[in-house]
């Protein structure tokens, strides 16, 4: 053959880039779609000594809250339903003495949370947002009181200064052994 | 003047190759997302809650599984929750370890900061979580995240 035809491509190729290009973001956008979300705690760090007696608190600053093996709520020795706990925490946490039974200040309040080993962790999750959602209830007041904005959009001072003012202390015990495994 | 090459213009760079080039990208990303999500030998439904944060640094999340078995692994490994590391399911004892190495993998300057994300399926009991807690206390992993989903009812 004197000259080899020339192969003149009959299938344009340039839209199988814009193909594989759309493939490619597609991609790129699904995998961040799983975006991981959760509650955000900091565990103290170990020692071998018992957790301490929650006794050298004064009885009236500890909100004692015990949930036992069928899920059920013991707040300060009452039987209480979990949609009333956040309301409980905030006015024990911004009692500031008026009730007796609640704390002195949001300094001396502690959250104490004691769970069965058989609770589920369904509950154990319920509960903690609900603490958590009445801290933040009581720190979101307190941030637009005093700066106009919302707790999540103040700046780092600013949202030490309000995390300061109302403290999340939660101790957790041991938890106790009652339920049926 | 040089005569222009008229007519029949070859064209100079070849954009056949172009979509080759966008495949191997793609294929590249695909394989590096799979390398990352670890096959979930246990099931894991995720409790409800209304006070999430973001993760937003994925390099500083080690991830800690624990539901029980899916139908392959039921077998082998029963039906009570069973805590998975990575791509195996483990022990109690080995998250010691596991958190050590993971935290050993990240740069220092990030290792205080990791963050070690409990998927726990919510009909699990609690002893075993605390068991994992105490555990990740001694290994100082003290910044931990309860993973959940968003609930939209009040309770």
């Amino acid at each position: 053959m004197p000259r080899a035809k020339r192969a003149i491509p009959e299938i344009n190729a340039s839209s199988m880039a814009d193909i594989a290009f759309l493939l490619l973001v597609f991609f790129l956008v699904t995998t961040t779609m799983d975006i991981d979300r959760g509650i955000l705690v900091t565990l103290p760090p170990y020692t071998n000594e018992p957790p301490p007696d929650d006794v050298q608190a004064n009885a009236r600053n500890v909100l004692e809250i015990l949930v036992n093996s069928k899920d059920q709520l013991l707040v300060e020795n009452e039987l209480t339903q979990i949609s009333e706990l956040k309301e409980i925490t905030m006015k024990h946490v911004d009692n500031r003495g008026r009730l007796p039974e609640f704390s002195d200040s949001p300094n001396d309040a502690i959250v104490s949370l004691k769970n069965d080993k058989s609770t589920t962790y369904k509950r154990y999750i319920e509960v903690y947002n609900e603490i958590r959602a009445g801290y933040n209830e009581l720190r979101n007041q307190y941030a637009m009181q005093t700066y106009g904005v919302d707790f999540k959009k103040l700046t780092d001072e600013n949202m030490k200064a309000v995390r300061a003012e109302y403290p999340l202390k939660l101790s957790e015990a041991d938890q106790t052994d009652f339920g049926a495994k | 003047m040089i005569r222009k090459k008229g007519g029949k213009e070859t064209p100079a760079i070849s954009t056949a190759s172009l979509p080759d080039i966008v495949f191997m990208l793609l294929f590249f990303f695909m394989v590096v997302t799979v390398m990352r999500e670890t096959e979930q030998k246990v099931e894991v439904t995720y409790p409800k809650a209304t006070e999430l944060t973001k993760l937003e640094k994925k390099s500083l999340v080690t991830h800690v599984y624990i539901g029980p078995p899916t139908k392959n692994y039921r077998k082998k490994f029963g039906t009570a929750p069973r805590v998975q590391l990575n791509d195996v399911i483990a022990d109690i004892e080995d998250i010691r370890t596991f958190v050590q190495n993971e935290r050993a993998k990240m740069p220092e300057s990030q290792q205080r900061a990791m963050i070690t994300s409990l998927k726990v399926d919510a009909d699990t009991k609690m002893g075993i979580i605390y068991d994992v807690k105490q555990e990740l206390r001694k290994a100082d992993a003290l910044k931990l995240n309860y993973s959940a989903v968003v609930r939209a009812t009040d309770l």
